[in-house]
């Protein structure tokens, strides 16, 4: 709560440009941080040291370096708002935008590198191109009916939530399936969850979606143990209204003994 | 509440994961010594570890005293939770300790050679299992309502009806267990989570609100797995003051006799 409160004084200062010093007074001592430059071959952490402004975020110091002492230093960013999901990165080793992320949040020196669990392409940059391709793996919507269609808000209440997703791709980063076990190819991470979530409980869609889910999207492998919802910006709550409701439909239709009983005598 | 949530968090980040495995350990070994060793009743008091009270039929060994019969629900329960799953990977396995970068590479090389990273199986493998959690849930939940007649019971006082601490104690725990096992994920999708149109179902905006209703009691889960873990065990504690006299049980409203 409190970060969001601090978040919205921050965005209302000025949304597009870095906050340089000469906009804001200095409020005096300097932020230290240590970003990492680099690329897919490797790198390593250099020290800059920039004067602090009240509510600075770390992207409005990243751009004061880069502004002042580091032309070449390569970072992603857009809208400045916690609403493109460009400037994804890690602060003191946990995914955070760097937009949304005040300096004075962090105590002491702070480590900023880019998202780990993708390749590197430089400094701040990863190479997030694997989700889309992930993405396209995913049966689109589908229905029965034409749209526009006539839904009630008590059927698409529970959408809302995985609507506001903004791909920033941070759960991803954060979910140890892929960053520390490698399952890229078998396991497509909690944002498309979140995405199939979405499809399987709409009311219109039609596809048949656990069987993929099981098998392609490797359900399985996550063990609920949260970190994607830990670092979701928009407040997903991704394991408890995503994840863990898909793994009870994939439970009905592949490891409850009633149901499958149920099944075989109804013959379906 | 949020001054001491903050605060957590800016504990190491081992703090966590090692406060869990010693609370489960603790809380697993007291219990396993005092089903084994003790009886479970002490007036009307009857210890949620006992009830409900099955007979031990002859040919079992020894060992095995009544209460075990009935244990394995709650602890089947407990141990295939989505939330203490979530606890226990990351405190006794590990995988991962916490959300951070170092940490989550650190153990991968600390555990077990070279490639246990690409041997990781999640939840396919052994803890495919978890997937009966349900069945457990429905185990629980008769556990439950005799719990809810066990605390009714503790009213009736050795001259009748009687309020006492213990009888407070016992709905407290009960209240506890029922917010525990009715917040259970597996509950939330049975009452409304595995429908997609609740407009297309008869009684489809009862089913629906119960669905909102336990959703919101679920946003909680964690803590209710906690608080009802600790009122087990302090109701339990309670009766075993009692049975050794270190303390009486004092009535605060006196009826009948
Ligand atoms: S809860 Fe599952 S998807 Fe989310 S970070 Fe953990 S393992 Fe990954
Ligand atoms: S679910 Fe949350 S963390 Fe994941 S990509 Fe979407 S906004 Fe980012
Ligand atoms: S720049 Fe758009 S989310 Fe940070
Ligand atoms: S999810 Fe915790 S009891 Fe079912």
């Amino acid at each position: 709560m409190d970060r969001d409160a601090a978040n919205d004084k921050s965005m209302s200062s000025k949304a597009h440009a870095p906050v340089a010093n000469e906009d804001l007074g200095k409020s005096g001592g300097t932020a230290k941080l240590k970003i990492f430059r680099g690329d897919a071959e490797g790198g390593r952490e250099v020290d800059y040291e920039i004067p602090l402004v009240e509510g600075m975020v770390i992207l409005d110091a990243v751009l004061g370096i880069q502004a002042e002492q580091a032309p070449d230093l390569a970072v992603r960013w857009n809208c400045k708002a916690a609403h493109c999901g460009s400037c994804s990165a890690e602060i003191n080793g946990k995914p955070a935008l760097l937009c949304k992320s005040r300096v004075d949040e962090y105590d002491g020196e702070i480590h900023v590198g880019p998202m780990r669990a993708f390749p590197v392409i430089k400094d701040l940059v990863s190479d997030v191109s694997w989700n889309y391709e992930v993405s396209k793996g995913i049966k689109p919507f589908q229905s029965d009916e034409q749209a526009p269609f006539t839904m009630y808000e008590e059927d698409v209440e529970r959408l809302y939530e995985p609507k506001k997703c903004i791909e920033c791709f941070m759960c991803q980063d954060v979910c140890h399936v892929l960053r520390t076990h490698h399952k890229h190819a078998e396991f497509a991470g909690p944002r498309f969850f979140v995405r199939n979530q979405w499809l399987e409980m709409h009311p219109m869609d039609n596809q048949e979606r656990l069987h993929d889910l099981k098998e392609d999207n490797g359900l399985g492998y996550c063990n609920i143990t949260k970190c994607c919802t830990e670092v979701c910006p928009v407040g997903i709550k991704i394991t408890d209204n995503s994840i863990i409701p898909l793994k009870e439909r994939v439970a009905d239709e592949y490891y409850d003994p009633a149901k499958w009983l149920m099944r075989k005598i109804r013959g379906r | 509440m949020s001054a001491i949530s903050s605060a957590w968090k800016r504990l190491p980040w081992w703090v966590e994961p090692m406060t869990v495995v010693l609370v489960l350990s603790a809380f697993g070994l007291y219990s396993f010594v005092a089903i084994a060793l003790f009886p479970g009743e002490f007036r009307q008091f009857v210890s949620p570890f006992y009830s409900p009270e099955v007979p031990l039929p002859n040919w079992m060994p020894g060992f095995v005293t009544a209460p075990m019969l009935v244990l394995w629900i709650p602890l089947g329960f407990r141990a295939t939770c989505y939330y203490y799953r979530k606890a226990y990977y990351r405190a006794f396995f590990f995988d991962p300790p916490a959300c951070k970068t170092g940490v989550q590479q650190k153990m991968d090389r600390f555990w077990a050679g070279k490639n246990a990273a690409e041997g990781y199986r999640g939840e396919r493998a052994l803890f495919v299992w978890n997937n009966i959690h349900r069945y457990f849930l429905y185990a629980s939940i008769i556990v439950v309502l005799f719990l809810w007649y066990e605390a009714f019971r503790t009213l009736l006082g050795p001259q009748g009806f009687q309020v006492s601490v213990g009888s407070l104690l016992w709905f407290l725990n009960i209240v506890l267990l029922s917010a525990y096992t009715f917040s259970c994920h597996s509950f939330r999708h049975l009452i409304g989570g595995n429908k997609d149109c609740y407009s297309c179902l008869r009684g489809g905006n009862a089913r629906r609100k119960t669905y909102n209703f336990v959703s919101r009691l679920n946003l909680q889960h964690p803590q209710w797995a906690w608080l009802s873990l600790f009122s087990l065990l302090a109701t339990d504690l309670y009766l075993r003051l009692l049975q050794t006299g270190v303390i009486t049980d004092f009535v605060i409203i006196p009826f009948g006799g």
